[in-house]
């Protein structure tokens, strides 16, 4: 009865050594949670034949933090700055379809250079998401001085970040209504020079060393096939459904604010595999810096929030003369407005993907439930079967390619 | 519609489409907000979900979403909202059943592989159970975590917490010991509709204090109240003036009028409405209104 067991646990060869009677099983192994390629804490539960990965089982939830729950317990403007803190990477992409959905609620008008500043931004958020995907997921696979380059780039966005709204990352500057304030036009200017200038010199650059690169290419092409029936399947969304090729971007397809007048090509990739994804990406950062210029040379001037008094706030100057000014500022931060009770989805492309939020009003000044549609929900749940047959070491390509961020997927 | 939020096709006819479609599963719908919400009965909802799909003219290929919503008044608590998504025709549909703790919604599975991990949410976050998900674990929360955290219920803060225990050498977990109070605000205005008293507007419902000084209980209101009614006390009697007395004036004061000894008076009870003491009810007061008597 020993025997057996040993045999089945592949120790028969230690007693009797003949070649081919070892039972190899497959084994289990941990990926993370303390991954460095993980991307933060994601725990990979990976059953191995050899080198080759059989199963895949992806436990999230790790820096689950109950976002949704404490939103229920915020005023509508209290609840914002949470988004920050889900992708971010990406802050101010999470505010566009939070405050898109309250604004649709409300039927609120918002300004047009409002909507300027917010594509603007949205734009410059794409940017600084990629500049760490496209980064990190080569140097997953390898290479160090792309993803130090394009960090130089990342950075210069933060410092643009800080000069708009004062904050690097978690910005908080999308406002239901329109944004917090105008901007310098020192910061348009310099932007506008930094997209002239800098990002091309320095991304062209970088990417020069990896697009065309032999290990980059063997550790990419072919890698975690998704065909366009799968990507609809299990619910695709952003770079990683228009890498399968099917052409469905939220900026074309449902414009929000001021994208219908924007000009801009939608990259799609051929064959699905993770060098799709990868130059997917590329090209939606020099679209991106199209679109940017295009707001630079279109914005009108004007108010930069609606002038809803009972939504928006009041101007710090008017407050000093005026009491009703500084009864509606009051009333704002401490009560906040109410929204009139429905319920909307409102999903716009975060850099990620698509980002949704289901939100529910009972007509009190709180959310009623806001749902949080994470992009990496969905593909990571495909990881499974795009990871079935790769080898162990695929595993940092696809996860780089799939651009996952834990504080949106764990909420 | 005249905020920025995404523009998609028209939601005309979709609701028709649908009910073509579907048929029995089919309970209601409504478009508010510019967005289509179909109501579908529990259990042909697999059968509805795949018509959906597959009818040309509906054509919801992807499955974005799905989110729970616990309205725990109702007897079927919790709503159950899939978000379909056309990429073909453009739109965006909300498909709702209603559930509550012991019945089961069929999973979505079969079609869509993605409602894995979205029921495993649902489950976890509301205890939905989906009938036919081979997977329905927890997945955001903890290991091991009990309760299902976003019912309207289950309180903020939990009801445990962690801590590295230096004696144990682990994490334990221990009751959430909260160093105040958790506080809720409400924001309900009182000038619509709120239906408790607010603290200092009980007096509002409360008769006039009548030139009180302000600290006043209620009793002595009603006190007061009482004493007015039971005196009836005309206040203004006549306005002509035929003795010295009657002008307010009394008699000239002098030195020999200070030095003369006056018969001690009974102390008559104040008319007062502060001295809750003296009960002026049992005693109506018969003397006319005294002139008063100028301090000069």
């Amino acid at each position: 009865m020993a025997e057996v067991f040993d045999e089945r646990l592949g120790h028969a060869d230690a007693a009797d050594p003949t070649l081919g009677d070892v039972a190899i099983q497959n084994y289990t192994i941990n990926f993370g949670p303390q991954h460095p390629a993980a991307h933060g804490v994601l725990r990979l539960v990976m059953e191995l034949d050899g080198e080759i990965v059989e199963r895949v089982d992806p436990h999230v939830g790790l820096l689950h933090r109950g976002t949704e729950k404490l939103i229920e317990y915020k005023t509508y403007l209290q609840a914002l700055p949470y988004f920050d803190r889900l992708d971010y990477c990406s802050p101010m992409c999470m505010e566009h379809s939070y405050v898109l959905a309250v604004e649709k609620l409300l039927d609120l008008e918002v300004p047009l250079r409002a909507q300027y500043l917010r594509v603007f931004f949205a734009e410059l958020t794409r940017i600084k998401n990629h500049m760490l995907n496209l980064g990190s997921h080569v140097m997953d696979v390898g290479a160090m001085t792309p993803n130090l380059w394009l960090f130089e780039l990342r950075e210069d966005c933060m410092n643009f970040y800080e000069r708009a709204s004062g904050a690097r990352m978690h910005a908080a500057y999308f406002r239901p209504g329109g944004v917090h304030q105008d901007v310098p036009l020192k910061l348009l200017t310099d932007i506008a020079d930094w997209l002239d200038t800098r990002l091309p010199r320095l991304f062209e650059d970088a990417i020069s060393l990896v697009a065309d690169n032999r290990i980059f290419k063997q550790r990419n092409v072919d890698i975690a096939v998704v065909s366009r029936e799968d990507a609809l399947a299990w619910g695709f969304s952003g770079p990683m459904i228009r890498g399968a090729g099917v052409p469905w971007d939220l900026r074309r397809s449902q414009p929000y604010d001021v994208y219908d007048r924007m000009d801009f090509e939608v990259p799609v990739g051929t064959k699905g595999d993770c060098y799709d994804r990868f130059m997917v990406r590329v090209e939606e950062v020099r679209q991106s810096a199209r679109i940017m210029k295009q707001c630079l040379a279109e914005m009108p001037e004007g108010p930069v929030s609606s002038l809803d008094r009972k939504v928006a706030p009041p101007k710090r100057a008017d407050m000093k003369r005026s009491m009703e000014a500084l009864i509606h500022h009051f009333k704002l931060y401490t009560e906040g407005f109410h929204v009139p009770a429905g319920e909307v989805y409102v999903a716009t492309e975060s850099p990620k993907g698509e980002f949704g939020v289901y939100l529910v009003s009972d007509g009190s000044n709180r959310p009623y439930r806001c749902k949080i549609r994470p992009t990496a929900f969905s593909h990571l749940q495909a990881m499974d079967f795009m990871m079935k047959g790769h080898m162990l070491a695929d595993t940092t390509a696809v996860l780089g390619a799939m651009d996952i961020v834990f504080g949106e997927c764990d909420r | 519609m005249s905020s920025p939020a995404p523009v998609y096709a028209a939601n005309d006819g979709v609701i028709e489409a649908a009910r073509a479609a579907l048929g029995a599963a089919f309970l209601d719908a409504q478009d508010k907000v510019g967005e289509v919400t179909l109501n579908l009965s529990r259990d042909g909802l697999v059968a509805a979900m795949t018509a959906l799909r597959d009818t040309p003219g509906l054509e919801y290929q992807q499955l974005m979403e799905i989110a729970g919503v616990d309205y725990p008044e109702r007897p079927e608590r919790f709503d159950v909202c899939y978000h379909l998504l056309s990429v073909t025709r453009n739109h965006r549909l909300r498909v709702r059943v209603t559930t509550n703790e012991a019945q089961p919604v069929p999973s979505v599975t079969s079609i869509w592989p993605v409602a894995g991990w979205l029921e495993r949410e649902v489950y976890d976050m509301y205890g939905v159970l989906f009938e036919g998900n081979a997977d329905l674990r927890r997945i955001l929360t903890d290991y091991g975590f009990r309760g299902h955290p976003q019912r309207k219920d289950f309180p903020l803060t939990g009801f445990v917490e962690l801590r590295y225990s230096e004696e144990t050498k682990r994490v334990a977990y221990e009751p959430v010991r909260l160093a105040q109070d958790f506080r809720s605000f409400d924001f309900m205005s009182p000038w619509e509709g709120a239906e408790y008293v607010l603290p200092g507007d009980e007096k509002g419902a409360q008769p006039e204090a009548k030139g009180a000084p302000s600290p006043v209980t209620a009793d002595q209101l009603a006190k007061a109240d009482k004493a007015i009614a039971a005196n009836k006390v005309d206040v203004i009697e006549k306005k002509t003036t035929e003795k010295t007395s009657d002008t307010g004036a009394g008699e000239p004061a002098n030195a020999q009028a200070a030095k003369r000894t006056r018969s001690p008076r009974k102390p008559q009870p104040q008319n007062d409405t502060t001295s809750a003491d003296s009960d002026p009810a049992k005693k109506p007061s018969t003397r006319k209104p005294r002139a008063k008597k100028s301090d000069s």
